[in-house]
Parts: structure tokens; C-alpha cells; sequence
């Protein structure tokens, strides 16, 4: 006869081993963290540890191009909510409350729906997507992102007959985003999409960055990452998706309709008005190395612009 | 004194140049090390002319006369940080592309006058000894020098063309600028008769 003798550990006492790993992550770190924080002046400041997102899949859209380190990605970036030096968001967005934090899918659609970035979370499995980086202002990165599809949220939301554009607002509250306090853009940051563009399976909507939670001043809790496009088509910290019937005025077609273009996909035969767009510097890189047409991503989309004059829809 | 001045002020000039190695071999340049060596070499490059410019006011205005002895000094240190602002975008930017560089020269307007106003620093630098002043001749030494009003309206709208959309840093040394421009204009029309040069 089997005796099932009740063990002293109750399972609720039990360590979770994530719990356990993070302990002793923290605590081979400890030496380290003293190091930096005895000579402030030698060393950047000591990136607080994020969240590690649970359960990332690897996902075939990936590259297999060496990786931006972490350092690069989260100190140099455009968010224009947090000033126009590419080092003021690490500097400015700690004042970026993301939880609690609630994103609208509405418009023309048969669902519309409010979500919470806890449930958005929980939509469908995060998947780690390697994707290139092209800014408009000639570099480029290699970016671990993870997330998933945007359709999957676009799906569920069923759009009519009428949805043709998706718009994206981000957070407008100059309280938490200084930025915002000049009128360097016309706030909210508001970007466009087509609706199968939106629809791609490239296109993702991203809420980590490196397996753990976006930092702020990536656009944290959740931004959008539209590989073959230039960086700026990608807006941060959504709070409203709303399907449309007419083209969306994104911030910076308002700001120099010239310049930026609805469509902006990276295109190295169509120079910025004021610059050239043929070659960019890979952050990290010495040489300048060739932009490739849709940043690389032509076999995937090159098909959604079928027949268009992309020197007029730029 | 002037002389102690001279070596003090040399050693200063050279702050913004070792400041730059510094950061460099300590990895203090950031996540793209050769936009930061443009950048702050172009801004110490007008940070220079503007200085140069406020000689002639700071004189009139003081009634010192020991900042004309330095003037030379601080307009060859413009050139200088125009050169090593010039040698980093073809030599790190470009890498010696001269196709790429000849196009950016012809069809970016920024790059355009920005090289221009580069082109103007060099007769000024070379003619900056006392052996070239006593050959052209005070008057038309003077001519020529005016060029740096040009070039330094040049560097100015060459920063203001390439930044994206922010222009506050640009329109801070336009504002210096027309104050320096300003005065002179203001001198000349009320303090000085037609026969005394800006």
C-alpha cells in the first residue's frame, strides 16, 4: 500500500524558478552594480533590470544579421515626446506611466474594442521578430523586437467595408511627455497605415524589446514596427487604433508635407528632398553599406505596390 | 601679458578638439561616434566665427584694445575646426566616395554652401600673417576679410537646412549672428563717419 506522506514544502512555498533564476541574476550582478555605482563618472548610467517577457517564440521572419547591442538601441532614438536629441529619450522618459494602460480599436469596424495592456498581452503568443531598422536620417539597427502580428488585433476587431487606412494615435499628455510641452510637431504623434499593409504579417506591434518589456523611450507599452518603412511610420506608446475610409495625415506630413510622404517605405532611388537616401550607417559599422529597396523586406511586400509610381508616393 | 594671454587662449582653444579625443577613447561618443565628431566640430567651427565676430564690438564697446591681438588666433582656430569638421565627412562619412561627395556638393543645398563657405575660410587663413597683411595692403586686406560675414552667414544657413525639424540650436547661433551684424550695421549708420570701415 502506497502512504502518501504530505512533504514539509507546501507548493505555494516553493520558489518559482524564474523568481530563483532573477535572484541570482541579481545577485551575480550585485559586484557590478557596485562597480558603476562607485565611479558614476566612468560608466553610463546602470540600466534598471526590465521584465523579461514569458514564453517568446522564435519567429522565421527573423534576420540573422548581428544585432544592435541593447545599449545602442535604448540610447539613441527619435521620440519626439521626450525632445529632438536622439539621446533625450533614455534621458526624459522615465516620467511615462504605462500601467495602467488602455488602447481603443475603433472606427470602422463591426467590434470595436478597449483593451488593457494586460489583456493586448495575452491576444496571442509573443513571438520574437528580428527585423532591420532604417531612419530617414540615414542609420539603421538591427532590433530584436517581440510581439505579434497587428492583425491579430485587427482581426478581432472585424473591419467594415468602409476600413480602407488604419490610423494610430500615441499618448498625448504633455505632463508625462515633455516634449510635447513645444510645438516642434503637432500633437498627438499620429501615423498611417493601407489597411493591408496593416494587415501584412510583417507589420507588428511590438511590447518588448530583447525578450523584456519595452523600455520607455522605445515606445513602451506597445508601438508599432513596420520593417520595410522608414523609423517614423512606426509610432510609440499607442493609444487608439482607428480603422478609417480616407488616408490618415500622419505628424510629420503635417509638419513638412514635402519631406515625408504617406507611404514612406525605404527606398534607396528616392532621395529625401534634402539628403540621400542610397546609403545608411549601420549603428555600430564604420563603412556606410547600400539601403535596399524596402529596407531589405522587397520579396515580402514589394507586391502591395504593384504598378505604383513610388517616386510620387513616397 | 598679452603673451601669457595668447598661450592661455591657444590651450583653451584646444579644449573642444581634446575633449573630443577624450570622449573618443573612452567610448563617451555615443551610439553613432561619427555624427557626433561632425556635429561638434561643425558647432565649434561657428561657435569660433561667432567669437571672431565679437572682437570688433567687445572693442568698441570696452574700449580695450588687447582682444584685436587675439583675433587672428581665434579666426585660424575656426579654420581649423572647419578643416577637421570638412576631414571627417570625407575622410569618416563619405570614406574618399567622391562620386557621393561631388553629388552631395551639386544637389544638397546645405552641403552646398556649407562646402562654399569652407572654400571662402582658406584665402582668409592664408592671408591672416603679417607678411600677407603688409602685402596686399591694409585696405584691401580688409576687403577681403570681410568674406568672413559671408561665410559665417554660410555656416549658419548650412546648420539650419540639415537639421530635420528642431531648428533651436541653428536659430541660437543665427540670433548671435545678426546681433554681431546688427551692431556693426548700427555703428556704421550712426557712430562712424562713411570713411571708417565696419
Amino acid at each position: 500500500m502506497l502512504i502518501k506522506r504530505p512533504t514539509d514544502i507546501c507548493p505555494s512555498e516553493i520558489t518559482d524558478r524564474e523568481i530563483y533564476r532573477a535572484r541570482r541574476q541579481f545577485l551575480q550582478s550585485v559586484p557590478a552594480a557596485l562597480a558603476v555605482a562607485a565611479a558614476p563618472g566612468l560608466f553610463a548610467t546602470p540600466a534598471f533590470a526590465a521584465e523579461k517577457l514569458p514564453g517568446v517564440r522564435k519567429n522565421p521572419f527573423s534576420t540573422n544579421e548581428q544585432a544592435t547591442p541593447y545599449k545602442e538601441v535604448t540610447t539613441y532614438n527619435n521620440f519626439y515626446e521626450f525632445g529632438t536629441d536622439k539621446a533625450d529619450p533614455a534621458q526624459a522618459a522615465k516620467t511615462l506611466i504605462t500601467r495602467p494602460w488602455t488602447v481603443f480599436v475603433e472606427g470602422e469596424v463591426k467590434n470595436p474594442r478597449t483593451y488593457a495592456i494586460e489583456d493586448l498581452l495575452r491576444l496571442a503568443p509573443l513571438e520574437e521578430r528580428i527585423y532591420r531598422l532604417r531612419c530617414v536620417e540615414g542609420w539603421s539597427m538591427v532590433i530584436p523586437w517581440a510581439g505579434f502580428s497587428l492583425n491579430e488585433i485587427i482581426r478581432r476587431a472585424e473591419p467594415t467595408g468602409n476600413a480602407k487606412f488604419v490610423e494610430f494615435v500615441s499618448l498625448h499628455d504633455p505632463k508625462q511627455m515633455p516634449g510635447q510641452r513645444s510645438g516642434v510637431l503637432d500633437w498627438p504623434y499620429v501615423e498611417g497605415l493601407r489597411l493591408d499593409e496593416a494587415m501584412h504579417p510583417l507589420t507588428l506591434l511590438a511590447f518588448g524589446l530583447y525578450g523584456e518589456v519595452l523600455p520607455q523611450q522605445n515606445g513602451a507599452p506597445l508601438r508599432l514596427v513596420v520593417p520595410w518603412k522608414y523609423g517614423f511610420k512606426s509610432a510609440k506608446s499607442i493609444v487608439r487604433i482607428r480603422l478609417v475610409e480616407k488616408p490618415p495625415v500622419s505628424a510629420w506630413m503635417r509638419a513638412a508635407p514635402g519631406e515625408y510622404g504617406f507611404f514612406s517605405n525605404v527606398n534607396p532611388a528616392v532621395d529625401h528632398p534634402r539628403w540621400s537616401q542610397a546609403r545608411e550607417r549601420r549603428i555600430g559599422e564604420f563603412f556606410k553599406r547600400a539601403t535596399l529597396p524596402f529596407n531589405g523586406y522587397g520579396e515580402q511586400v514589394a507586391q502591395l505596390y504593384a504598378g505604383m509610381d513610388l517616386k510620387k508616393y513616397f | 601679458m598679452v603673451k601669457h594671454g595668447k598661450i592661455l587662449l591657444f590651450l583653451a582653444c584646444l579644449i573642444p578638439l581634446a575633449r573630443l579625443l577624450w570622449l573618443g577613447f573612452n567610448g563617451g561618443l555615443g551610439a553613432n561616434p561619427i555624427e557626433f565628431i561632425t556635429r561638434s566640430t561643425g558647432t565649434w567651427t561657428l561657435t569660433f566665427l561667432l567669437v571672431t565676430l565679437g572682437v570688433t564690438p567687445l572693442r568698441r564697446l570696452s574700449g580695450w584694445q588687447w582682444p584685436i591681438r587675439l583675433r587672428r588666433m581665434l579666426g585660424l582656430f575656426a579654420f581649423f575646426y572647419a578643416c577637421l569638421h570638412f576631414t571627417t565627412y570625407i575622410w569618416l562619412d563619405q570614406f574618399f566616395d567622391f562620386s557621393g561627395i561631388y553629388q552631395d556638393i551639386f544637389k544638397r543645398p546645405f552641403i552646398t554652401i556649407g562646402f562654399t563657405s569652407f572654400l571662402l575660410l582658406i584665402p582668409l587663413a592664408v592671408t591672416s600673417t603679417q607678411a600677407m597683411m603688409r602685402r596686399l595692403g591694409g585696405r584691401n586686406w580688409q576687403r577681403l576679410h570681410r568674406l568672413v560675414y559671408l561665410i559665417t552667414v554660410g555656416g549658419v544657413l548650412h546648420y539650419w537646412w540639415l537639421v530635420k525639424k528642431d531648428v533651436t540650436q541653428p536659430a541660437i547661433y543665427a540670433a548671435v549672428l545678426v546681433l554681431l551684424l546688427g551692431y556693426r550695421l548700427w555703428y556704421r549708420l550712426f557712430r562712424a563717419g562713411p570713411k571708417n570701415g565696419v
